[in-house]
């Protein structure tokens, strides 16, 4: 069965760690940087769990500063 | 399949639209502003206007608008941000032009100017930003705070006898000639911002079409006037603020004229 693979790409320097692509993510895939900071001190979001990424862009949607690009690909 | 061979050109399926440019926004972490630049930045590149698109500003937190939407806009007077649209589109019909607007803009300092746009029917569309609070300013009481709701200028709460109910501006407009299409949307969840662009596609067509005036009204967060996290905020907004503030549209009519 063909499989839905997804990515993402976060701009560091945009992102603001406001949390809330974290929460949208159905399948638990983004997390915050713990230590890591941008710029201007903000902890931004990555992809912690790629393999689970399903390219269904509610990260994207609900992100404020538009900072997230997603990428879907059909496994076959 | 690693990660380097899904993130190529031909697979993106999500992108910053280009109209939002690349200034940092001014915004707290997990405003809801963002989100609606970014669904209006969308809907203009979709309809190919944005060389025809004039914006007009408010006073408040999105008075910077211009900065982030690489469109032309106008900067109005505290509230007057439809009078000046009424005057924008009176003397060029054929551009698109909608205002941006806050609670405090619209529904306390500029409710006379947004009742009467609405009410003469002006073929402009309003975009209206409700998070119960003067966010700019510090979180003060404003006239759509919810009761009981605590903010800088009433620290036990918003009280009836002493600050009177708070005003939901959007079904007394529906209750106008004037306008054509009047919805209540969010933008909390994945699913409601595609709702919320929809509504924006539709009031902008709506007023291109010469229908009538359209408002979309976003119930939207404060997080750092409400002192919550975004996550926060936005449970907060579901289990208080679509109470008062229900979800849906109100009024939605071929044509007025």
């Amino acid at each position: 069965m063909a499989k839905v693979r997804g990515a993402v790409t976060v701009n560091t320097e945009r992102c603001k760690g406001c949390n809330l692509c974290v929460v949208a993510c159905p399948s638990k895939v983004l997390d915050l940087q713990q230590k890591e900071v941008n710029n201007r001190g903000y902890h931004f979001a990555y992809m912690a769990q790629p393999d689970k990424c399903i390219g269904c862009q509610s990260c994207s949607l609900v992100c404020p500063d538009a900072c997230i690009e997603v990428y879907r690909v059909i496994e076959k | 399949m690693e990660n380097n061979d899904i993130i190529r050109p031909e697979n993106l399926v999500y992108k910053k639209p280009a109209l939002l440019n690349d200034s940092h926004m001014h915004y707290c972490p997990g405003c809801s502003h963002g989100v609606v630049h970014k669904l209006i930045a969308e809907v203009i590149e979709e309809m190919g206007m944005a060389e025809k698109t004039i914006g007009v500003s408010p006073v408040g937190c999105a008075v910077f608008a211009y900065n982030y939407i690489d469109i032309d806009w106008l900067e109005a007077a505290h509230g007057r941000a439809t009078a000046m649209a009424t005057a924008t589109k009176r003397l060029m019909p054929d551009k698109l032009v909608f205002t941006y607007q806050g609670d405090g803009d619209f529904a306390a300092i500029g409710t006379c100017e947004s009742i009467h746009s609405c009410n003469r029917g002006e073929d402009i569309a309003i975009i209206f930003i409700n998070n119960a609070i003067y966010g700019m300013t510090g979180g003060q009481m404003a006239p759509t705070t919810l009761l009981g709701q605590k903010t800088a200028t009433c620290p036990y709460g918003r009280r009836a006898d002493l600050n009177g109910y708070p005003l939901s501006i959007t079904p007394l407009l529906a209750e106008l000639d004037g306008t054509c299409y009047v919805t209540r949307q969010s933008v909390h969840k994945p699913a409601s911002v595609r709702k919320t662009k929809a509504a924006i596609r539709k009031a902008f067509e709506n007023s291109m079409a010469g229908k009538g005036t359209s408002v979309v009204e976003v119930v939207s967060t404060c997080n750092t006037g409400w002192k919550m996290t975004p996550e926060k905020a936005n449970q907060w907004m579901e289990e208080n603020m679509f109470a008062k503030y229900p979800l849906g549209d109100l009024k939605d009519v071929e044509s007025k004229k």
